[in-house]
């Protein structure tokens, strides 16, 4: 055995470095890899609830419209949520974050990289989720399917650091599992899918001002029906972006590398 | 005293600088009610193997993972490599263990090793160091012919060898390891102690081991033995064995454990 093998040389902890970034985007897919099935559901199930969707509909294809527009913006937003919260309890757990956070790895670096890579994969699963509405199923979009690809890769993002965030407040995967109707669901109702939200409950109005998932869709809804990308929708798609940075920043916040 | 038979410290060819790899004074840690660690005081040599027994919730993992910088609630004074334990410098000086191997089961052993290196040493510039360094961490723990496997199909003892092959990358200066021999055939444990000796006469590198499987300790330079969060020995095996005049370090630690509750009995009965 060689005795004299190059110490690696040891490169300092910064906030965020692109290439430590990268690696770990790059294992979190090579993760997935070994996983096709969860990858098929990913990108499969949208997929099939627009064509379900579609034939619901079918004597209404306005209803199709508003509705199919609002789902593109909330499936990547549900699924990056579900797969972020157990992919980053499954790090808590399994001592490969202690061991993470005792390398020269920022906290920057892991949450950038989860992004990265769950985000990559929400544009696989938009892209084909919005080609399907628009192109097979006869979504009637007015303005750009761009942007709306768009609003759907800030959705993910959001759905992402909603993940990570409350994967910290889960002690095993069924509690993760639970902050989903917990943490979603009340978005769900009140984002302007199933009613407009002026004609909710005023304090309800109000409740959906604040929650994120309302931008989301109003954004979604604005693409819909204008052919320009309107003022509406440059603030939408800000405060959703806004959000997704606001939770990413109090994620990392929970990733202590000292631990009790 | 028994400075003849020490490491490579001892005949003065090691540039190391004097200070201890790990030094302690009245290091107290609290968790949740409990003080589990009570104003420990002990230092460890550099460039050889210490040893950390004693019975299992003594406190041997906290004080790891208080070394290794990842325990809260940290008191009293605890240097590492001449810095204050925790400093950013030594993340990439030191390789912990823990007791469950913390290694992704969903990734081939190689891909676990290529990541864990590309976070101690990033960038394109490194990368060929980084496939000797992977392909060298491999066949220390001689996981080779299983290197592409998944590590969550590998067995317990295997996967207890990737994690401990993470912690080799990098060639660090201090490793750290939580029961690194836990569940292994006795084939095995011989072949991992000797890359151990080997890592710290050839690599000049210090070890910190714990176990509880006693016949481990007398392959060991020197032992700490603890028992309910406080140290009863810090001393070379044979010191041990010598001073409560036993034959195997076992019943020397069996003694002196005896000697401890007889002590705090005393000490109940006169208050």
């Amino acid at each position: 055995m060689t005795t004299t093998t190059p110490r690696l040389a040891p490169s300092p902890t910064s906030a965020l470095s692109l290439s430590r970034t990268t690696a770990t985007a790059a294992r979190v897919l090579r993760q997935l890899r070994h996983d096709p099935r969860t990858i098929a559901m990913m990108i499969l199930i949208p997929c099939v609830m627009l064509l379900l969707l579609r034939y619901v509909f079918d004597g209404s294809p306005r209803t199709f419209d508003s509705i199919g527009a609002s789902l593109l913006g909330i499936f990547p937003l549900i699924t990056m949520f579900l797969v972020t919260s157990i992919a980053t309890l499954r790090e808590r757990t399994s001592g490969t974050l202690e061991r993470l956070l005792a390398m020269p790895l920022g906290k920057g670096d892991l949450i950038a990289g989860y992004a990265l890579a769950f985000g990559t994969l929400a544009i696989i699963q938009s892209a084909l989720a919005t080609g399907l509405a628009v192109w097979i199923l006869g979504l009637d979009v007015v303005g750009s399917p761009w942007l709306l690809l768009l609003v759907a890769l800030l959705d993910a993002l959001l759905g992402t650091a909603l993940g990570l965030f409350v994967s910290a407040f889960a002690a095993s995967e069924f509690q993760a599992v639970q902050f989903m109707p917990a943490v979603i669901f009340p978005q769900l109702l009140l984002c302007g899918l199933f009613t407009p939200r002026d004609n909710m409950h005023p304090v309800l109005e109000t409740i959906s001002d604040v929650l994120p998932m309302s931008y989301a869709v109003d954004g979604m809804n604005e693409v819909l029906r204008h052919t320009d990308m309107t003022a509406v929708f440059v603030r939408d798609a800000l405060i959703v972006a806004g959000c997704a940075l606001l939770v990413l920043g109090l994620g990392a916040a929970t990733l202590r590398r000292r631990t009790a | 005293m028994m400075n003849k038979e020490s490491g490579p410290l001892a005949d003065g060819t090691d540039e190391e600088p004097a200070t201890p790899a790990v030094h302690a004074d009245g290091l107290t840690v609290v968790r949740g009610p409990r003080t589990v660690l009570r104003g420990l005081a002990f230092d460890v040599p550099r460039g050889q193997i210490t040893g950390l027994l004693g019975p299992s919730g003594c406190g041997k993992s906290t004080l790891m993972r208080s070394i290794v910088g990842t325990q809260a609630k940290v008191t009293g004074t605890l240097d590492v490599l001449g810095r204050p334990a925790g400093h950013p410098t030594l993340r990439t000086r030191i390789g912990y263990v823990t007791q469950a191997p913390s290694v992704y089961d969903d990734l081939t052993v190689r891909q676990n090793l290529d990541y864990f290196a590309a976070i101690l040493a990033p960038g394109r510039a490194a990368a060929e160091r980084r496939r000797t360094d992977v392909t060298r961490a491999i066949d220390d723990v001689d996981l080779a012919t299983h290197a592409d496997s998944l590590a969550g199909n590998l067995s317990g003892g295997q996967r207890s060898r990737v994690s401990l092959a993470v912690a080799l990358l990098g060639t660090p200066e201090l490793l750290v390891l939580d029961e690194p021999t836990v569940g292994l055939d006795p084939v095995l444990r011989r072949d991992l102690w000797n890359l151990f000796h080997d890592i710290a006469t050839r690599r000049g590198a210090t070890l910190l081991i714990s176990s509880h499987v006693m016949d481990e300790a007398e392959r060991c330079h020197r032992l700490l033995l603890m028992r309910e969060g406080e140290i009863l020995a810090d001393d070379t095996p044979e010191a041990l064995r010598t001073r409560t005049d036993t034959d195997t370090v076992e019943s020397a630690f069996l003694h002196l454990v005896d000697q401890a509750v007889e002590a705090s009995r005393t000490k109940e009965h006169t208050r």
